[in-house]
C-alpha cells in the first residue's frame, strides 16, 4: 500500500518561494489502478517524481507498505518494486532495446519474452531488439520501449507519466489492452498520469491534481461524469 | 604459455589459445610464435624491424591475428608492418597491444601498420591497446596506420583503447580510389593523467569513395584528449565525421574535425560533441535498480562498446 501524508512541495522562483504542491495526501490500496489527471502545471508530474524519489518532498512523508521511505534513494525505492515510466525517456548510444528491457528485467531476458513485452505496446520484436535506444528512434517508438521496461520489470508499483503522449493509434489500442491485463490480475498497483478518456475509464479510481492540491479522489463512476461536466463548463481544468 | 602472457591475448585479441590460421605473436620485441596458412603468408621484413603479410587474391573467410604483448619494463619496440590484401580476398585481422608494466621504466611499442587492400579486396581490422601493471614505468603506444585502398575495395577498422595506456599518440592516413569504402570506428578511454592524440586524414579520391568516421571516447580525471580527424574530398564522394566524447571529472576534450572539398560533388559532413553523463539516464539507470556508480558504469561501457 502507498501512502501520501501531507506531501508538500515547494521550490524558489526567482526568490519568490512557489508552490507546487501543497498538503497532497493520498492512498493507494495493494493492486488497485489509479489514474491521476488535472490541468497542466497542476503538479502531477512532480507528484510522480516526488513518490519515485527523483525529487524531495519539502514536507510530508511517503510510506510504503507501512515504511517511511520519504529519505530514501531512487536505487532503494526500486529495489522495493518501485517502478516509474518518465515521460520523456532518455536515449543512450550503445545501449540496444534487448540490454534495456534486460537490465530492467534484472537478468538476462530471453527473445520470446522480449518479444511479449515489446508486442504489448505495439512494435514489432524482430526490428528492434538489436536497434540502440539512441537518436535514430522516433519520440512515439522510444516511448513505448520505456513502458515495456516497466513492463519487464517486477514491481509492485507501476507509474507511468502520460504514457499515451506521442504514441499512434493503433499501439494506443495494444497499450489500453496491456493495461486491462495488468489490471485485471490485481497484483500490481498503478498509477497512471493521463488526460487520456479511454485510460481514465479502465481504472480503479481517479484523482484530480489542480493547483498543488486533490481537489477529488473517488472512484471512475463517481469522479468520470463530474470531470466530463466540468470540462463542457468551461471550467478550471482548461 | 605464462599467465600474464595468456591474460593479455585475451584482454587484446580474444585468444584464448594459439589462434587459428595465419598468425605472429610478438613478445617483448621479438617473435614468439608464427604460422602462415596456404593463402595468408608472414614473412620477416628484411631491412627493418616487422613483417609482410601477404594475402592471396580471392582468399575467403581466413583470419590473420597479429598480436604484440610487452610483459617487461624498459621496452622501445619500433615495428613496420604491411598488409597486401590480394584483389577479392575478405581476410579479418585481429591486432592489438599490451603491455604489463611492472617496473619503473618506461615500456613503449610503435606498430607502424600499413594497409594495401586490392581492387575489391574487403578487410576487417581489429586492434585493441590495453596497459596494465603496478609500476610507476608509463605505458606508451604510438600506432601509425596508413590505408591505400584500390577500387571497389571495402575497409572496415575497429581501434580500441581500453585502459591502462598513459600516452598515445594515434596517426592514420587513409587515401582512398574509386567506390572504396572506409568504415572506421575509433573508442578510447582515458583515466588519471593519461593522454590520447588522435589524427586522421582520409583523402578520397576516386569517383564514388565513401567514408565513415565514429569516433566516441570517454575521458575521466585529470585526463586529456585531443582529436583531430579530416576529410578531404578530391572527387565526387561522400564522407561523414562524428566525434563524440563523455568528459569527467576534471578531463580537458579537444575535438578539432575539419572538412574539406576540393570537387564540387563532394559531400563531407562533420559533427563533433563533448558533454557529460546525460542526469536523465543517470536517473532512468536508478529507476531500475542500479547505483549511481553502477548506472555511470552501464552508460560508459554501451558508448564505449
Amino acid at each position: 500500500m502507498l501512502e501520501l501524508v501531507n506531501v508538500s512541495f515547494k521550490v524558489n522562483d526567482d526568490g519568490e518561494k512557489k508552490e507546487i504542491l501543497n498538503d497532497v495526501s493520498l492512498t493507494l490500496h495493494d493492486g488497485k489502478f489509479l489514474v491521476i489527471t488535472g490541468p497542466n502545471g497542476g503538479g502531477k508530474s512532480t507528484l510522480a517524481k516526488i513518490i519515485m524519489g527523483i525529487e524531495k518532498p519539502t514536507g510530508g512523508k511517503i510510506l510504503w507498505n507501512g515504511t517511511d521511505i520519504t529519505n530514501m534513494s531512487i536505487t532503494e525505492r526500486a529495489n522495493l518494486g518501485i517502478g516509474y515510466a518518465f515521460q520523456q525517456p532518455p536515449r543512450f548510444k550503445g545501449l540496444t532495446v534487448r540490454d534495456l528491457l534486460s537490465l530492467s528485467h534484472g537478468s538476462t531476458l530471453p527473445e520470446d519474452q522480449c518479444c511479449t513485452y515489446l508486442t504489448n505496446v505495439g512494435l514489432c520484436s524482430k526490428d528492434y531488439l538489436n536497434r540502440e535506444v539512441d537518436a535514430t528512434l522516433s519520440g512515439g517508438e522510444i516511448k513505448r520501449i520505456e513502458i515495456a521496461t516497466i513492463m519487464a520489470r517486477n514491481v509492485q508499483l507501476a507509474i507511468y507519466d502520460e504514457p499515451e503522449a506521442g504514441i499512434d493509434l493503433w499501439s494506443f489500442n495494444m497499450l489500453i489492452e496491456s493495461f486491462k491485463n495488468i489490471s485485471a490480475k490485481n497484483n500490481q498497483s498503478m498509477i497512471i498520469i493521463s488526460h487520456q478518456e479511454r485510460i481514465m475509464k479502465i481504472a480503479d479510481e481517479i484523482a484530480i491534481i489542480a493547483n498543488g492540491t486533490v481537489s477529488k479522489k473517488g472512484s471512475v463512476d463517481e469522479v468520470f461524469p463530474l470531470l466530463m461536466s466540468e470540462f463542457n463548463s468551461a471550467c478550471n481544468f482548461r | 604459455m605464462q599467465k600474464v602472457d595468456s591474460h593479455m591475448l585475451q584482454t587484446i585479441a580474444d585468444l584464448h589459445e594459439v589462434p587459428q590460421g595465419a598468425y605472429n605473436i610478438r613478445k617483448n620485441g621479438e617473435s614468439a610464435g608464427r604460422a602462415s596458412t596456404e593463402n595468408i603468408i608472414i614473412e620477416n621484413k628484411k631491412d627493418k624491424p616487422g613483417i609482410d603479410i601477404t594475402v592471396k587474391p580471392n582468399t575467403k573467410n581466413e583470419s590473420v591475428h597479429i598480436p604484440v604483448i610487452i610483459t617487461e619494463t624498459g621496452v622501445d619496440d619500433l615495428v613496420y608492418n604491411d598488409f597486401y590484401i590480394g584483389e577479392n580476398a575478405d581476410v579479418l585481422i585481429v591486432a592489438g597491444c599490451g603491455i604489463h608494466n611492472s617496473g619503473d621504466k618506461k615500456s613503449e611499442h610503435d606498430g607502424i601498420h600499413r594497409f594495401h587492400i586490392g581492387k575489391n579486396a574487403r578487410i576487417k581490422y581489429v586492434e585493441k591497446h590495453y596497459g596494465e601493471g603496478t609500476g610507476t614505468g608509463e605505458n606508451v603506444l604510438n600506432p601509425v596506420t596508413e590505408i591505400f585502398m584500390d577500387e571497389n575495395s571495402y575497409c572496415e577498422m575497429e581501434m580500441v583503447q581500453i585502459e591502462g595506456v598513459d600516452s598515445t599518440k594515434r596517426n592514420t592516413v587513409a587515401k582512398l580510389q574509386a567506390g572504396a569504402h572506409l568504415l572506421i570506428l575509433e573508442k578510447l578511454m582515458t583515466h588519471d593523467n593519461q593522454v590520447a592524440h588522435s589524427d586522421m586524414t582520409i583523402e578520397l579520391n576516386g569517383l564514388d569513395a565513401s567514408s565513415q568516421i565514429i569516433s566516441r571516447s570517454v575521458a575521466k580525471d585529470n585526463s586529456e584528449q585531443v582529436f583531430y580527424p579530416k576529410a578531404v574530398g578530391n572527387a565526387k564522394c561522400r564522407a561523414h565525421v562524428q566525434c563524440d566524447s563523455i568528459i569527467m571529472g576534471d578531463a580537458h576534450i579537444r575535438s578539432i574535425p575539419e572538412i574539406a572539398a576540393n570537387h564540387c560533388d563532394a559531400n563531407i559532413v562533420h559533427e563533433a560533441a563533448i558533454g557529460k553523463i546525460n542526469n536523465d539516464q543517470l536517473l532512468k539507470l536508478q529507476t531500475l535498480g542500479k547505483t549511481e556508480e553502477e548506472a555511470e558504469e552501464i552508460i560508459i561501457n554501451c558508448f564505449l562498446r
